[in-house]
């Protein structure tokens, strides 16, 4: 029997990663994407926090980031044995901050939520904190340790996959799905090369591709800070996470002694690094490490995040011949295993976990009504029908 | 501009109102009517879906967003989200520190939302989020001149509530306490003042933590409350809504209905002193 070839719209971390996962099942893949990994993936952190990302309200969420974080090790290690690369991925703790103590107050409520969650959370006097991270500020009001909360590069997981898959890339925009009978059959390339395909997965973020519904999606904009260390010992060894007058923020230590510091979230349509953004960052950095003076500039840059309305990614069957699998809002990285599992399983008709796809179908956005809050009220998993969702004619990457 | 919720004739008027009547009553204010006197904004909350539930359960009609940081494209946005439930948006200059910047923002939101009604804000340090009286006062007179409806985000300051209405604001709304701190009202004299002596809507603005203080609000005599992070930083921020709605609706009754006079010594619910007379009466 020949194997199925899919085509996957999007080079960024779960469009490579749904490639390489459906490679490993056996398909043959192609990847569309005019400039692999410079999206979303480019800017995101790569912090796996799923006890640390812990808000009020987002039910179901906090299950598939959970999830999606027990299936790293073994993700990575795939990766390595297909690839002969490692990705750069740490085990290390987190550490979450409070600067004042309406901020600890916040913090320690949290911890109650993210315990009944099953996360590790663990609350420490400021005094044990900066035993763990001595270059914590003197001034902390108080701490919470995440033992389960990780991190990985994402760069280095699109730079390992971009590589593994080079073959199958194909260096041009996707502009038009072709459709027969309603079935997605191939894609239309920027040069106007058709590529036939069993299916098709719509990986490509924010960007759309003739043929496809309006998808509820918003661009969210991150601005993010990569820094050299200061010379001498590591700066930080946890990756450590702040809440600054009610602003989060955060400082991921790299192997290599680099620093990431992020990130702003906003929805004010410009693509450009805010300046204002960026004071508040250092500035709120500052004020839980003031060591953060002493690094260098290596790179600062703006990309918008796939967000959705309630956060969750979209995940699901659009037609016999099409998956879509975007909107992975602020959690892209970290849902990396759980989207691109279980986007293979929908390519293949394999049976997925039955409520998990449906908390992400994009379905539960078709009904017109308010959004059911924790995603359960649907019995089955259902196809978006196209029909209520009008057709837009915007091109990836334009 | 006439005001019907004056503090003596409000009472009186509110003899013969039924329960219906006073939780009916509109709240007009630049020309429009709404059913809800419960304003609220759209930061912090945790994510769309969960704006939109606390939005559906409060009630309200009327939703301040911030222009700077939400831009008005998109078919997914907060504005889109806002027009699907009938919510009129009340953009507002948040996040501006000085008369021009706050000028040219509400120019901004008038070409982009299509509406002169502009909430005015101008902060005067980042620490207290307090409004800059002098850069407020310049802003408000320059937008009213450009033919703005200005919501006027003011200090709980009497004299500085009267020289914008004067100015010609739509409305005025004072700060119960500084933004976000949820410390409810802090000098409710000060807002009894206001509210006495205005002619145009008094929205009490900021400083709301919880249900009770919004009640409050209402029981001072403010025709409508804005409150944001209350409910959209509450760990449930649909039922916080709920119970904003009702908190909002209670002390609207309650100022209404005309509260009995504070008393320094006890007196007893039950009419005593006409039964005891009744008593005597009879057996003499």
């Amino acid at each position: 029997m020949p194997s199925l070839h899919v085509a996957i719209i999007g080079a960024g971390i779960i469009g490579l990663s749904t490639a390489f996962e459906l490679r490993s099942r056996g398909c043959e893949v192609t990847v569309i994407d005019p400039d692999p990994g410079q999206g979303a993936s480019r800017a995101a952190a790569g912090m796996l926090a799923p006890a640390a990302e812990t808000t009020w309200g987002h039910g179901i969420l906090h299950e598939l980031l959970g999830a999606s974080n027990q299936a790293y090790p073994d993700f990575v290690q795939r990766i390595e044995q297909a690839t002969g690369r490692r990705p750069d991925y740490l085990q290390n703790a987190t550490l979450v901050v409070a600067a004042e103590p309406a901020d600890r107050d916040a913090l320690h409520e949290l911890v109650q939520l993210q315990t009944s969650l099953g996360f590790s959370a663990q609350t420490l006097l400021p005094s044990a904190a900066r035993r763990l991270e001595p270059a914590l500020a003197s001034n902390i009001a108080g701490a919470v340790r995440c033992a389960g909360d990780h991190q990985i590069d994402p760069r280095s997981v699109v730079a390992i996959l971009a590589g593994h898959l080079d073959a199958q890339l194909v260096r041009e925009p996707a502009v038009e799905l072709l459709q027969r009978a309603g079935t997605t059959h191939a894609v239309r390339t920027g040069s106007g090369r058709i590529i036939e395909a069993d299916q098709v997965v719509l990986a490509a973020g924010l960007g759309t591709v003739a043929g496809t519904p309006e998808l509820p999606l918003r661009p969210v904009y991150g601005d993010i800070f990569r820094l050299q260390g200061p010379a001498g010992p590591r700066l930080l060894t946890h990756t450590v996470r702040g809440i600054v007058r009610r602003d989060p923020v955060y400082l991921v230590p790299r192997a290599d002694g680099s620093l990431v510091l992020g990130a702003s979230s906003r929805e004010d349509g410009n693509e450009a690094v805010n300046i204002g953004q960026m004071h508040k960052l250092l500035d709120n950095a500052r004020r839980l490490v003031p060591g953060i003076v002493d690094c260098s500039l290596n790179e600062v840059i703006a990309r918008a995040r796939p967000g959705t309305p309630d956060d969750r990614p979209l995940i699901g069957r659009l037609d016999d011949g099409m998956v879509l699998s975007t909107g992975y809002s602020r959690h892209g990285v970290l849902l990396t295993p759980f989207g691109s599992s279980l986007t293979a399983d929908l390519v293949l008709s394999q049976p997925p976990h039955a409520e998990h796809a449906r908390a992400v179908d994009p379905a539960r956005f078709s009904g017109g009504s308010a959004p059911d809050p924790a995603g359960l009220s649907r019995a089955e998993p259902s196809r978006t029908d196209p029909s209520r969702l009008a057709p837009t004619r915007m091109e990836l990457h334009p | 501009m006439q005001r019907s919720t004056q503090n003596t004739t409000e009472t009186t008027a509110a003899a013969d109102l039924t329960e219906l009547d006073a939780v009916n009553d509109a709240f007009e204010v630049a020309g429009r009517s709404f059913g809800s006197r419960l304003i609220l904004g759209t930061g912090g909350a945790t994510s769309l879906s969960t704006l939109e539930q606390a939005l559906a359960l409060s009630g309200t009609e009327l939703t301040t967003v911030s222009i700077r940081h939400y831009s008005a494209g998109g078919s997914a946005s907060v504005y889109e989200l806002l027009q699907r439930h009938g919510i009129a948006a009340l953009p507002n200059t948040a996040g501006c520190f000085t008369a021009r910047d706050a000028i040219l923002t509400a120019h901004l939101a008038r070409e982009a939302l299509e509406t002169n009604w502009v909430k005015l804000e101008v902060i005067a340090d980042e620490h207290t989020l307090l409004p800059d009286p002098l850069e407020l006062f310049a802003a408000a007179e320059q937008l009213v001149a450009d033919g703005f409806e200005v919501f006027a985000y003011t200090n709980d300051d009497p004299a500085l509530a009267a020289r914008l209405q004067d100015a010609g604001v739509a409305a005025v709304m004072p700060a119960g306490a500084p933004i976000g701190s949820g410390l409810g009202i802090l000098n409710p004299h000060n807002i009894a003042t206001i509210v006495s002596r205005a002619t145009v809507p008094v929205i009490l603005d900021a400083g709301v933590g919880t249900a009770s203080d919004a009640a409050k609000a209402m029981e001072l005599g403010c025709d409508a409350v804005l409150l944001a992070s209350a409910v959209t930083r509450a760990h449930n921020a649909p039922l916080m809504a709920a119970a904003m709605r009702d908190a909002v609706r209670a002390g609207r009754a309650a100022r209404l209905a005309g509260r009995i006079p504070v008393r320094d010594t006890a007196l007893a619910s039950s009419p005593g002193e006409g039964m005891m007379q009744a008593l005597i009466g009879d057996f003499s």
